[in-house]
């Protein structure tokens, strides 16, 4: 078991660190950090100005080793756009994040977990099928189209809930639905598949035999083991919203650390994005880990993976 | 992506306002104009942003040493009651007294000469060097007499002066530092800040003691609020339901669809934003050899359909463009400047004349309103120049036209709202690296222009400069940019050329 924690650890690790290579080259490709950095409408002696200021005139090896030195003291430097640390940037926005992952994933589960159990006990019936269709829905519409949508809908028509901001609890609802519907499809499959593996087993028939209610059956003992690979997904799930929150964040205008990434990204504000890239990949791969962890505690088959 | 993103959000946006019911909006009634724009100042310290919201607060916030009236053109007192040249690099100004900053402070001369040095002093750390390099020192020569230094003769100063060189409360800023100012800056302006709120935007609050007298006028509206949403159609959305009570910078075709929505006004006012073609006269890249013969340069110009570009693309209050800068900033003109009105035949047989009677193919590049850009490639094609159109990313497009690569770049200047020429002429004909054309003649003309205090003098040089740069044909001037701003009924707006909305001036109905 300790073999296998490291071996995943140091696959962890690794993803982390190819995760913030592809991020710092793909922001270097995307145009001169500097003449960016120094505004639209910056002379040539300006932009230089900055790139010198910035460390942007040294080599891209030098400028990325210099940054991973640092982050790995937890020194993720200023914002090249803001004057503040990249820390306390972060860390202001994180919970308006947070909440709203967390809000998500719970609208997720509670619509796509009993849906996934009424898709699994009326199996091959028209239930079965409409509750698939609602899966493709939900797979095809991008967050934005659906965030705006929404907006639509309850904002502007029936102007039950706010269009845009975090004042109150009812700016969470549109985006944490916007939000979770993503991650309804996988976790609905996942209930119907672990259900109906778990109907047909010997215990179930005895249950059954035993002559409890189908109520009793599916619910106090098929979904209870049908649920475990549930949890685990939802966990991953998690990691998925902190990085789909970056378009949810910016069509509701919350203002959360993906929404600080957008921006960020908008600027090339580099040491920004670097570091947001990093901390949801990190959290993402702590998911995983714990999921992987936990999988294999539950079941000594996966530990050899 | 995001192009297939924007369209399918503009169709949304579509359907928003087919459906959207009539309802009333909060804003008058809670006495408070809450603005969206897309773009949160780094810094809410007038010197220490580059962004037009940044802008916005400064003058609402500060107040400024004089005043430029843009409907007369001409310069008024504000803090300053008067100021006189003493030598071109010497400029002298009387202080007003009696203001005071929203903490109660009197604003002195001391204040003002604080501010100048603090502007341009290294260690402020200043990103707004541009509107202050000028400067050289200030010192204070009588009670409330200040004398501002200049690195050199600069008579756009006084534009300078009445723009981005807002004053600051010497005793509260060394208290709080710049970080502490950041947070809860003091002026002496027609609002004050009444709250900060970092990734939301701004409260500012009437200035009940704002000095009499004032051109800015007293201000009407008890509160603003500016709040920063980044996408549009949320914009739109808040908009149409009483969330916000302004917006601007509306797609022409949103704008349009808006006008339809009873309890909205919509207005389309021309900026200061000038859209161009600028030609690499010198043929530095192997495909822009053709450019370098003026004949074809001129053709280029003429096979251009401008009107119909304004009028069907622009559309708003825009204008056609004939020189090399924005018609109304100071020492623009067009007058004895060549006209190159649209002209397909006289392209066709200036081509041929040059050698070109089969045209020749071309790279243009561009960087926003593809379908300007689009549009220009189409004219140049009905005459035989086959321009291909490489779009890209402005800082990296900036970079390729630094590096003498980019043979026509379609290219928009906004001057920094500042209403003098030599913003205009500064920035594309100073002989580094964005003049492409690099004339002596030209830039010793405008360096000339730029540094003259004498106003004929000044005027006549510009003339003379714009003048070579029409005949020349470094420059193909297109059309002004207009702006379209949304706003409640409630509210009573206008909007000037420098895109910047004055709410001082705003009113409720």
């Amino acid at each position: 078991m300790l073999a296998f924690t490291l071996r995943r650890l140091v696959v962890a690790f690794s993803v982390a660190l190819t995760v913030s290579v592809i991020a710092f080259v793909l922001l270097h490709l995307s145009g001169d950090l500097a003449t960016s950095i120094a505004g639209a409408e910056a002379s040539p002696a300006q932009v230089a100005e900055v790139r010198h200021q910035y460390g942007l005139d040294r080599p891209l090896t030098v400028q990325y080793l210099d940054w991973l030195w640092r982050a790995l003291h937890l020194d993720f430097g200023n914002s090249f756009y803001f004057r503040d640390s990249v820390v306390s940037l972060i860390a202001t926005r994180m919970p308006v994040t947070l909440t709203l992952g967390a809000i998500s994933l719970a609208i997720s589960l509670i619509i796509a977990v009993p849906l996934g159990v009424l898709a699994a006990v009326f199996r091959g019936t028209i239930i079965d099928r409409l509750a698939l269709t609602f899966c493709v829905l939900g797979q095809a519409i991008p967050t934005f189209c659906l965030g705006l949508g929404l907006i639509i809908i309850f904002a502007v028509n029936l102007r039950w809930l706010p269009v845009s901001g975090t004042a109150g609890w009812q700016n969470y609802v549109l985006p944490s639905v916007a939000l979770g519907w993503y991650a309804v499809p996988a976790v609905m499959r996942l209930s119907r598949n672990g259900m109906l593996e778990v109907l047909s087993a010997d215990y179930i028939r005895t249950a059954r035999a035993k002559g409890l209610s189908p109520a009793a059956v599916v619910l106090k003992h098929a979904l209870r083991n049908a649920i475990i690979p549930v949890v685990a997904l939802a966990a991953v799930q998690f990691g998925f919203m902190l990085g789909g929150s970056i378009v949810v964040e910016a069509v509701f205008s919350m203002h959360g650390v993906g929404h600080l990434a957008w921006e960020a990204i908008a600027r090339n504000d580099f040491p920004v994005v670097q570091a947001v890239v990093l901390i949801l990949a990190a959290i993402y791969i702590t998911l995983t880990f714990l999921a992987d962890v936990i999988n294999a505690l539950l079941d000594p088959r996966m530990r050899v993976a | 992506m995001a192009h297939l993103q924007s369209r399918l959000s503009r169709a949304l946006t579509a359907a928003v306002l087919a459906l959207a019911p009539a309802t009333a909006f909060a804003g008058k009634a809670t006495d408070t104009l809450t603005y969206a724009s897309d773009t949160e100042p780094e810094n809410v310290s007038p010197y220490h942003n580059n962004v037009r919201e940044g802008v916005i607060i400064a003058r609402h916030v500060f107040d400024n040493l004089i005043y430029h009236d843009l409907a007369t053109g001409k310069y008024e007192p504000q803090l300053a009651t008067d100021w006189t040249w003493v030598d071109p690099q010497t400029l002298d100004l009387t202080i007003r007294k009696g203001v005071t900053f929203h903490n109660g402070d009197p604003l002195t001369a001391d204040d003002v000469v604080f501010t100048l040095n603090y502007a341009v002093d290294p260690a402020s750390k200043v990103v707004t060097k541009q509107n202050v390099n000028w400067v050289k020192s200030a010192e204070k020569i009588g009670d409330d007499k200040v004398r501002i230094h200049l690195v050199g003769p600069f008579p756009a100063a006084i534009e300078y002066l009445s723009g981005p060189v807002v004053i600051y409360p010497k005793a509260y800023f060394q208290k709080v530092g710049l970080d502490g100012f950041a947070k809860a800056p003091i002026g002496s302006g027609p609002y004050k800040v009444t709250a900060v709120v970092p990734g939301k935007g701004v409260k500012m609050e009437k200035n009940t003691n704002y000095w009499k007298g004032s051109p800015l006028g007293t201000p009407s509206i008890g509160k603003l609020e500016f709040r920063v949403i980044p996408d549009q159609e949320t914009q739109l959305a808040e908009l149409m339901t009483g969330g916000v009570d302004w917006i601007w910078r509306v797609q022409a075709d949103q704008a349009k669809q808006l006008e339809a929505v009873p309890n909205l006004s919509v207005l389309a006012a021309e900026t200061m934003r000038v859209g161009f073609l600028q030609l690499d006269a010198r043929g530095q890249t192997p495909g822009a050899v053709p450019l370098k013969d003026v004949r074809v340069r001129q053709a280029i110009a003429y096979a251009i359909d401008r009107k119909a570009m304004l009028d069907n693309l622009v559309r708003g209050g825009a204008r056609i463009m004939n020189s090399a800068c924005f018609i109304d900033q100071f020492g623009c003109t067009d007058k004895g400047v060549p006209r190159y009105d649209y002209d397909p035949a006289k392209a066709k047989k200036l081509l041929a004349d040059a050698g070109y009677a089969d045209g020749f193919t071309i790279d243009l590049y561009a960087y926003r309103e593809r379908e300007y850009a689009e549009a220009v490639v189409g004219y140049l094609r009905a005459v035989g120049i086959k321009a291909n159109l490489n779009f890209m990313k402005y800082a990296a497009l900036r970079e390729l036209s630094r590096a003498g690569k980019v043979p026509i770049y379609y290219q928009t200047w906004g001057s920094f709202s500042v209403a003098d020429a030599s913003a205009f002429t500064g920035a594309w004909f100073k002989g580094d690296e964005d003049d492409l054309a690099r004339d002596d003649e030209v830039t010793k003309l405008l360096k000339t222009a730029d540094t003259t205090v004498e106003t004929e003098t000044r005027l006549k040089t510009y003339a003379e400069a714009l003048k070579l740069i029409a005949e020349r044909t470094y420059l193909v001037p297109l059309f002004s940019y207009s702006s379209n701003y949304a706003f409640t009924n409630d509210l009573s707006f206008t909007a000037q050329p420098d895109e910047l909305p004055r709410f001082f001036k705003a009113k409720w109905k």
